[in-house]
């Protein structure tokens, strides 16, 4: 058990900056998701977490310790790798048993931890096996299985499940959620995929080419993204973003997106005065953009807008319904009981309370 | 299509047969003449033991007896085992050693260092045997053993670094990386993990190694001194012996048996480690 402190880190490949002046405090027990495209840096900031990479500058520390310049063998941590990393030619007990056999752990008591993390991951009884006799999911747990068996400060896990097939990954997801309960320790996850940061994170780290974007619980990175990078990447489908200017008529404030014109609530006007007359962005989830047929109680009907349908994505319990207005194409997640037909003109409706505006210059959230 | 698909198909086929008769024919004719009496081989054609195969005075056991005791091809038989086997452990063990330190370790120089080993390839053994002589008989190790096992090392050291590193630098990163956190050190992680995953590699070389020292004349002729190998031996009884095939054919054989018995055993890593590097898995 440990908490974990990077502070001011940077890591330099070559001219590639990977890393840029990293800070984060991760406390004891949390599980701290990593996510982010491909080439953002959160892998590397979990290798040199792991101490598989040297950093360039700052400091990372694992409880109150300095690591910098401490082996990986020293950090008392444990990793699970994308490919699992089993050893080949050796069994799973083996497998299980090596960090501990290297740790010169008596015998009996490497049997009796072992014995006890496969039986936590449900596979006692593949002990004897060696691991291409094991199926994807079953190679998954040994790994795991294996980085329970330390008993680590830290658990780092480095992609885990993206060679699992869809429904195992879901599973496997709660099952890891699950360890993390029990076992009260530190994890450390690093994906790409924003629906396992959000299912399993207590807070999330969004990274962007070696900056770190926003840290914060998954809800509130959702409600309250502070740039347009981590709205476009939480959540799905997308958040929609259509370019216009900020206007004002009748004490109203208004956005106008060419095609339409739509009132900003008095509510939402505070931060954005400033930028009237200007050029911005509007963000709407899907989930935001509504057929106005079919509008949810509760719900300001006067944002509308006028649409054309391209495509419908039925999902079974709601629609996705790709339309156009101007040069503006828009996703709505609609009732089911919608109209909407390719090739029609439907009547959408923007939730305006719960909308975004962007800087176009900066991309940072005004509201 | 068919028909002429079969045509081209059986053309191939012939002329593969024809090939390995050919190339095999001379090969069988000094097997045969091996067993058969002196006299016959001094006044007839090999080819003629195969008209009566069943009579027993065609064949004979009495050359290999001969060439083995009176000719002393017997004791050059062990010598040459006590000079290939430490000659292809050494260096393979080094080899290996070194392979992973360049595939895996960071130091400074390292790619400097591999660039010039593998440059070593290029230089023709020949060059180096006149110097390696003259260290030899200032240290006194010149007409031994050792000399010749460390001079053997040293040649074959180039290739074995560059074909194990080949193979070793293609093991997944992971699973050293895992190691390595587990709490594995660099030689625990050498002998535990990268050893037994480089078997086929190993193996591989060994057998060329292996066979290519037992072949070897050149550099035993140089390096050793009275302690003699097949091969030198062998080049010796064709001065002495220039007349009595029958001796020649069969030393030959007693030379050949085992890189024959070494090939047929371990073939499937023979092709194995010519694709080396080249094709994964």
């Amino acid at each position: 058990m440990a908490s974990i402190t990077f502070d001011h880190v940077d890591k330099v490949f070559g001219d590639v900056h990977v890393l840029k002046d990293l800070n984060i405090d991760i406390p004891d027990q949390e599980f701290l998701v990593l996510v982010g495209p491909s080439g953002c840096g959160k892998s590397t900031a979990l290798r040199c977490l792991a101490g598989l990479e040297e950093i360039t500058g700052g400091q990372i520390m694992i409880g109150d310790r300095v690591v910098n310049n401490v082996a990986p063998k020293d950090r008392d941590i444990a990793m699970v790798f994308q490919s699992y990393a089993l050893y080949p030619h050796m069994t799973v007990f083996d497998n299980m048993a090596f960090g501990l056999k290297l740790r010169k752990v008596p015998k009996p008591e490497i049997k009796r931890r072992v014995e006890e993390a496969a039986e936590m991951m449900a596979i006692g009884h593949l002990l004897d096996r060696k691991p291409r006799q094991l199926s994807g999911g079953q190679r998954q747990r040994v790994a795991l299985g294996r980085a329970i068996v330390r008993d680590p400060a830290v658990f780092l896990m480095d992609e885990p499940l993206s060679n699992l097939e869809a429904k195992l990954r879901v599973q496997t997801r709660a099952e890891i959620s699950k360890l993390h309960q029990r076992l009260k320790t530190t994890f450390i996850y690093v994906t790409h995929d924003q629906t396992e940061a959000m299912t399993m994170g207590s807070r999330i780290a969004v990274m962007r080419d070696g900056l770190l974007q926003q840290l914060d619980s998954p809800q509130t990175l959702y409600d309250h993204p502070v740039n347009k990078f981590v709205a476009g990447f939480i959540g799905s489908p997308s958040m929609n973003f259509i370019k216009g200017t900020l206007t004002k008529g009748d004490g109203r404030l208004f956005f106008d997106g060419g095609s339409f014109a739509v009132p900003i609530p008095n509510s939402r006007r505070a931060h954005i005065e400033s930028h009237i007359g200007k050029e911005v962005e509007l963000g709407v989830r899907p989930e935001d953009v509504h057929d106005a047929a079919l509008l949810p109680p509760g719900i300001n009907g006067d944002a509308v807008v006028e649409t054309t349908v391209d495509v419908t994505e039925p999902m079974g319990s709601e629609i996705y319904a790709y339309l156009q207005s101007g040069q503006h194409s828009i996703i709505g997640r609609f009732d089911p009981r919608t109209s909407a037909r390719p090739g029609q003109p439907i009547r959408a409706v923007y939730d305006m309370e719960k909308m975004h505006i962007f800087d176009i210059a900066t991309e940072k959230a005004l509201v | 299509m068919r028909i002429q698909r079969l045509v081209s198909r059986s053309f191939v086929h012939f002329a593969v047969i024809a090939i390995a008769f050919l190339w095999t024919l001379p090969t069988v004719g000094v097997l045969v003449s091996s067993f058969r009496p002196e006299n016959d081989v001094k006044n007839s054609g090999w080819w003629n033991a195969l008209k009566h195969p069943f009579e027993e005075s065609v064949w004979t056991f009495k050359n290999y007896a001969d060439v083995i005791s009176a000719n002393g091809l017997g004791e050059a038989f062990v010598n040459t085992l006590v000079v290939t086997i430490p000659a292809t452990i050494l260096p393979i063990t080094v080899a290996a050693f070194a392979a992973y330190a360049f595939a895996w370790m960071k130091f400074p120089g390292r790619d400097w260092l591999f660039a010039m080993v593998i440059g070593l390839m290029v230089v023709p053994l020949q060059v180096a045997l006149i110097p390696i002589l003259r260290l030899y008989t200032q240290t006194g190790i010149a007409g031994t053993f050792l000399g010749l096992w460390l001079a053997h090392t040293g040649f074959g050291l180039p290739l074995a670094i560059y074909l194990l590193y080949n193979y070793i630098s293609q093991l997944p990163g992971d699973l050293i990386e895992s190691a390595k956190i587990d709490g594995a050190s660099d030689f625990t992680v050498f002998m535990r993990i990268v050893l037994p995953l480089s078997t086929p590699a190993i193996a591989s070389f060994a057998i060329f190694q292996f066979l290519w020292i037992w072949n070897d004349l050149l550099v035993s002729l140089v390096f050793l001194g009275t302690n003699k190998v097949l091969t030198v031996k062998l080049s010796e009884l064709t001065g002495s012996l220039g007349n009595k095939w029958h001796l020649l054919t069969a030393g030959a054989f007693v030379s050949m048996i085992v890189p024959l018995a070494v090939f047929f055993a371990l073939q499937r890593y023979f092709v194995r480690g010519l694709l080396a590097g080249s094709v994964k898995g």
